[in-house]
Order: structure tokens, then sequence, then C-alpha cells
């Protein structure tokens, strides 16, 4: 690889040099810088990191998860010569001489690990999650084994865990009154589905309004989220077809993917080289025995990671789909609302057309406070989905209450209520986040992922530090969703903040000061403030797998 | 539900379990095998094929969990599968709220054994966002109902009795589906020759009747997904609101619209 005598930016597609995503590097010895231009790809800067984890921190993850797995094993032991009584359910008498129900390592995490800190899940509360929500305080007396409840309220938690983009989670104001109203008169079940007897005249106002705020010819919309990757992909794509998905896709997505019948491959996360040389080589080989060409190629690709924070390389991945004829499947499950300067998503953020995304997927219960979601699309993909969907011939449709929470929100976005309260949620929303962002990496945490994602993940680690941060944030009022195993790799647990447009900045100075505070208590400031940059893995041969059902 | 199945499990499904099933079935990665609709004979042999080659690879059996799924009353003929005959015991019941709660969802029940496994590997619940409290509240309300007044169901019983013999009888069109089942089928008694046909024949008749003041709708299945498809049919569905006047009236329309379309 040449070093480079000045900076130079790189196109996409040709990264052949020494310039990887064409990111711009200084002479050696200066600051490296992230900004990425790309050609004129990029019309704004792409500042993207995940900073490497230290060497002794993995090393003490490990550790910790050793002597973890050591006492697991010494405790199920001694359950099972009775020395420790066996609290965890059973199978019954009548039943023991089956095949056993659970593997035994599933259980060993569930029993051993998880149970240990299990009181930072599952806490439940008991108000709308806006800005701030109450939670009903529950104790244990055998290790997290049973709960109770103490009946007391804890009142007024900085909620940091609710995606709440916009802060249309309000229990007052025209969103709940439009809904209320609708309530009394359509009632909340629908007790149908779409093709049968359960098409109302809202459906068809939600999704004429969807369309029109994405910009597309045409909308539709399903009562799940979660149902409307894993019911319409396979819808769109079968056997013969292959599916290029992105590492880090969500479940909704992957199964999506299986029950299609279609082949699946699998690109390193964001990386443009990865998905660029998946599809040469499919158009090059075509289908593994046959040699036939592909009968479609989709691109599986989401808005924002939640997991990882960061935020897909449209640009590129448009002129890739562009290049080699396939097709673009974009989830914005939580990037609509919270991204682009009039909240239209990641399309908007990069100043693209929406046009150039076939599917474009996302849900409801982000950013707009329900519950749902919907594909937008060309109308011929749409009038097909309405007849072929999984989700229009049997699932029950969305309830008319819900219906109007939406309708109500994306009019509040748009402008169309005639106030400008949905513009200044954007702008309030995407200040939050660069403030956010800016104070923690100022404090010295590792933060991943892009500059202007609202969801802020900040890396844990170790076992231990988990449930002891879940725990502290709470003794100190503020509301936090610890992540760990399996959701993410075992030694990158994280705490996820999810940062809304109703924090003030009162708020967000109260969160920091505790977050700081913690932070110092667990030791959890790991950063060594050195900035790595993008995406410098080296390109190797095992880009791919290749699983088919 | 099914994801804590690998690929060494064995479910045995009836053949008209609906759609939702098949695809958690298929989700599930496992061996699918199918048995004649409330056929216990059927379910019988392929359960005694199974011990002969479990006999035969005795560690292979060791490790092969088995499941019987089968579905309270069947969407898609109205009748009820032999529960006292199938097993004593029922380890997971899976309920819809969405018909009779009139409220959006679903939930499991069960031992806490097998319940608690759901809440850490149950994809539909781990990575899918909650009910929306209204809906909850809602489906509360409902089963508040139900506890509070277990009249309605005698109600509903002789009501669906009462229609269910009300359209027996009627030429060019048979009822499917138990006199106690609150949603019956009416097949054409004798297909035109393709299912397109049929389809658009029995259109008419709900057409004919939307327009005299009482909704039917078609059942509407995606025809090359389903294992086994089932005929075309319309829906009638009897909730307890309706009166017997009402029933009565359904029940003369329909059969006028038949006389007149389908002769």
């Amino acid at each position: 690889m040449e070093r480079p005598e000045r900076p130079r930016a790189n196109g996409c597609g040709g990264a052949h040099g020494a310039l990887r995503n064409g990111f711009v590097r200084g002479p050696p010895g200066t600051q490296i810088n992230h900004i990425v231009h790309n050609g004129g790809l990029y019309k704004r800067p792409f500042n993207e990191a995940f900073e490497e984890t230290p060497m002794l921190v993995a090393v003490l993850t490990y550790v910790g998860y050793g002597v973890l797995t050591l006492f697991g094993y010494l405790r199920d032991f001694m359950r099972q010569w009775k020395i420790e009584k066996c609290q965890n359910a059973t199978e019954r008498e009548e039943q023991k001489d089956f095949v056993p129900l659970y593997q035994d390592f599933e259980n060993f995490y569930n029993r051993n690990l998880y149970m240990r800190i299990r009181d930072s899940w599952n806490r439940p509360i008991c108000s709308v999650p806006g800005a701030k929500v109450d939670m009903m305080e529950r104790v244990s007396h055998d290790y997290n084994w049973t709960f109770t409840y103490t009946g007391r309220v804890i009142k007024d938690i900085i909620n940091m865990g609710s995606y709440n983009y916009l802060g249309f989670a309000q229990k007052t104001g025209p969103c709940q009154e439009a809904a209320a109203k609708v309530l009394s008169q359509y009632g909340a079940g629908v007790c149908s589905t779409r093709q049968e007897m359960g098409n109302l005249d809202k459906h068809e106002e939600l999704e004429k309004l969807v369309a029109r705020f994405l910009g597309v010819e045409s909308a539709m919309a399903y009562g799940m989220g979660f149902a409307t990757n894993s019911m319409n992909i396979p819808a769109l794509v079968g056997k013969g077809c292959l599916i290029l998905s992105d590492e880090l896709n969500h479940a909704s997505l992957v199964l999506g993917a299986r029950l299609s019948g279609a082949t699946i491959r699998i690109f390193k996360h964001n990386n443009m080289q990865s998905l660029e040389k998946l599809l040469k080589d499919a158009i090059v080989h075509g289908q593994p025995r046959t040699r036939r060409p592909w009968k479609k190629i989709l691109i599986l690709v989401e808005g924002i990671y939640s997991m990882e924070g960061s935020i897909v390389r449209l640009p590129e991945v448009i002129a890739l789909k562009k290049k080699y004829k396939s097709y673009l499947y974009l989830d914005e499950a939580h990037s609509i609302g919270a991204l682009g300067p009039s909240g239209r998503g990641v399309v908007e953020y990069f100043g693209l057309s929406p046009e150039d995304v076939d599917v474009m997927m996302g849900t409801f219960t982000k950013s707009f406070g329900a519950a749902g979601g919907y594909i937008g699309g060309k109308k011929e993909l749409i009038d097909y989905l309405r007849t072929y969907s999984h989700s229009a011939a049997y699932a029950t449709s969305m309830s008319p209450p819900v219906v109007e929470q939406i309708i109500t929100s994306v009019k509040c976005i748009m402008g169309e209520d005639g106030t400008t309260v949905g513009r200044a949620r954007v702008q309030q929303l995407a200040e939050n986040t660069r403030y956010f962002r800016r104070r923690l990496k100022e404090m010295g945490f590792i933060i991943y992922g892009n500059e202007d994602s609202p969801v802020v993940p900040l890396m844990l680690y170790m076992p231990a530090k988990i449930g002891a941060f879940g725990r502290e944030m709470l003794k100190r009022n503020i509301g936090v969703v610890v992540v760990g195993f399996p959701a993410t790799p075992i030694i990158e647990s994280r705490a996820r903040f999810c940062l809304s447009a109703a924090h003030t900045k009162e708020m967000l100075d109260t969160a920091l000061k505790e977050i700081n505070e913690v932070g110092d208590l667990l030791q959890l400031k790991y950063s060594r403030r050195r900035l790595v940059p993008l995406l410098d893995r080296p390109f190797d041969e095992t880009t791919y797998e290749e699983t088919e059902d | 539900m099914f994801n804590k199945l690998s690929r060494v499990c064995y479910i045995y499904s009836d053949e008209a379990a609906c759609f939702a099933i098949q695809k958690g079935l298929q989700a599930s990665r496992s061996n699918i095998k199918l048995f004649k609709h409330n056929d216990m004979a059927d379910l019988e042999r392929l359960l005694k094929e199974q011990e002969t080659e479990d006999q035969k690879n005795p560690r292979k059996a060791r490790v092969t969990r088995r499941f019987i799924v089968v579905e309270g009353l069947y969407m898609n003929t109205g009748d009820i599968c032999p529960l006292p005959e199938l097993i004593d015991d029922i380890d997971l019941i899976s309920a819809n709220m969405e018909n009779s709660l009139a409220s959006i969802g679903g939930f499991c029940c069960g031992r806490s054994f097998i319940i608690d496994h759901q809440r850490l590997s149950g994809q539909g619940y781990c990575f899918s966002a909650s009910l929306p409290p209204l809906l909850a509240a809602a489906a509360i309300e409902a089963l508040n109902i139900m506890e509070d007044n277990p009249d309605i169901f005698q109600t509903l019983r002789t009501k669906c009795e009462r229609i269910h013999k009300a359209l027996q009888g009627i030429s060019g069109l048979k009822v499917v589906g138990e006199s106690f089942s609150p949603a019956l089928h009416l097949q054409l008694e004798e297909s035109c020759g393709s299912r397109e046909n049929d389809v658009k024949l029995l259109k008419r008749v709900v057409d004919y009747c939307m327009n005299s003041g009482i909704a039917l709708t078609q059942a509407r299945y995606l025809e090359k997904e389903e294992k086994c498809l089932p005929p075309p049919s319309i829906r009638v569905v009897i909730t307890v609101e309706q009166t017997e006047q009402e029933l009565d009236k359904a029940a003369s329309l329909l059969k006028e619209a038949a006389q007149s379309l389908l002769n």
C-alpha cells in the first residue's frame, strides 16, 4: 500500500488504492480525520467510530466470564446433589423420562449468569414512557428467582431507554385527544384481516398519508413491525433469489429472509467492499449448482442499527445497487422521524431520492408513539403486496386508535397541523444527540456509532458491570437499558441510551452528571482518546457465508 | 414460540392447521409430519412409525424431541380437535386476543417451566415492541366481562345452533363446521369446475347479501402458500349481540341469494 503525499478522496467501488472507502488521511503524525468525501457521493461528513476494545479490558472480561462459569458449574453440582435448593421450574414427574425440552447450555447461561442480574430487565413501568417515567419498585429476597412489589412507585425517573425519539409518547395533547375520539367511534379491535372485513377507511387514510410523508407512490401499513419484515420478505423473494443481508440485521429481517427460501449471504457490517465482492460473485457465478443467473438480488440493510448506533452508508449502497442491478430493502425502524432535517429518515439525511430505494420499510413504534409497521414503494409493488402479503391475508388489521395516533403524529411532523411543533422536535432531537454524544466522549467513555445517531451505545464489557450500571443508575433515578449476551457479542456488553426530543437540556445535564459519577465509580472510562480510522479492516476472503434453507 | 426447537425435533401437526401455525412450524426448522385432519388413527400410525425408527437408533432418539400441535377450533374447517383422545394434559396453550377479546395480539399460557423460557428466546417477545397499554386494558376488561357473565357462553352457543340449523338445506350451499362453532364456512355443494369460477360465484352471493343489509365475506387464503388449501367458501361469523330476528333474516337472505344465483 503506497502512502499518499497529500489527502485524496476516493470513489466507491474502485477502492483498490491506499484509501479504503475514501476517508481522508492527513500527512503522517497528524490526527486522523474521519471525514469521508467519497467523490461527491456524500453531501455531508460521515463521522462514525468504533473504538477498539482495550486489551486489558478484553482479558479481564474473559476472566470474569470464566469465573462466573466455574461458579455456575459449582452451583449446578450443589443443586444436583441437593446441597442447595433448586429454585427454577422443572419438568413434571410424569415427563421426567421424556427427552429434555431445553438443551443444558442455554439453560446454564440463564440459571447462572442471567439470573444474577435479572433485575435490570423486565422492569415494570406504570406511566407513559415519556421523558420521565414511573416505575414499580420490586425487591427480591431470593437473589432474583422471584420478585415482589413493595407497593412503592418510583416517580420521575429520567427515561433514557425508551424509543421515544420525537417525544410522541404523551398522555395529553392533540394525538391523545384524536385517538380517544376514534376509540369511542370505532372501538379497540378490528376482528378481521385486511382482505376480509378489516379494511377501514382509517387504514386507507393512513396509507395515503404515509406515502406522502415518505415521498413514494404508495404505502401499506401492518399491525406489527416484526411481522412486517417476517411476513413480507417471503412475499417478495423466493427460491432462486439471492438475499445479501448485513451482519447485524435485526431478528425480524433474518426470520423473513429464512422463511422466504432464498439463498442468504451475509456481508460485514456496513462494509461496502464486502458487499461489492458478494455482488460481483453473484453476477459472475450465478446460482451455486446450476450456474443460472439469480432471479432477483435483494440487499437488506437498516437505516440505523440500534445495537451499534451506526448509520448505513446509503449513498454507496445505492451506487452499488444501480451498478449491479439489484434491489434494495431499507428497514428504517429507528431512522424514520429521527434523521433528516424534516424527519423523513435516512434517505433525506443523505439528500437522496426515495425513488432509489425499492422497498422502504419502517415502523411506527419508535418515532410516532404507536405500534405497527409500513412498507412504501412503487404502486405496482404495493398493489402486489396487498394481494400476496402474508399479513394482508391472515393478520388482523391495525387497531383504529393506534392508526389515529400515527395519523396525528405524522401530520404534526409534516407541519400540516398548522404548528411548527414537529419541525422543532426534529431539530431538538438532533441537538440533543450531538450534545449528549460530545459530552460522553469528552468524559472518556467508549461510545460506538455515528455522531448523528440518537441511539448511543456506551461500552461496559465486563459482565458484573452490566448489572452494576443498571442498578446504580436506577438508584440515581435514571432508567437505562443494558444489553449483554446473546443480543451482543459476549465481550461487548453495553448500555444503550435512546435520546428523545422530549429531553430538556437540564434532564440531559442531570443524566450526564450521574453517568459521570457512575463511570468513575465503576471505572468505565476506557477510551484512550485515540481516534481510530473507520473500517480499517483488511479485506479477506472469508467475506461471506452461504446458508440455504 | 417455536424458537426453542432445533433440527432434531419432530412436530406432528394436523394438516388443516391455519397459516400462522404453518409459518411457525416452518420457522422452527424441525421435521414436520402432517396427519389427516382429526384422524387419530393416522396420528397413531405416524407415532408408531417413529417408535420403530427410534428402536433402530436409540442414541438419536434420546435427543429428539416430539411435539403435537393442534387447534382448539379449526379456523379453516370449523370443527374441534378430539382432545380427550389426544392427550391427558396440555403443555402450552397459545391463544389469540383478536377474535373473542376484540383486542390485538395473543398470549401463551402453561407451566412456568415452558413459558419462562419464552421470555428470553421467544423472538416475537424479545425483538418486538410490546402491546400498547390501551389494547392490553381492552383485553383485561374483556376477560373481566367474560368472568362476570358466564351465561354469555350459553347464549352464544344457542345462537350458533340456531343459525346452523337455519342454514341447513339451502340448495347449492353446504354448511361446514360444528353446530356450536361461531365461525362456519358455507361451501358450494357442486363446484363449477375451476376455483376461480367458484370464487366469482360466491362473490355474487356475498354482494347480493351486502346490498340487502347483511355483511359477509369470503374466506381469503394465499393460494400458493397454503399446504392444504381449503375450498372457496363464505365465512359466516356469529356474535352474541345479534338478535334472533337478525339471525333469521340473515338465513332467509342467504336462502334467497342461493336460490336466485346458484340455480
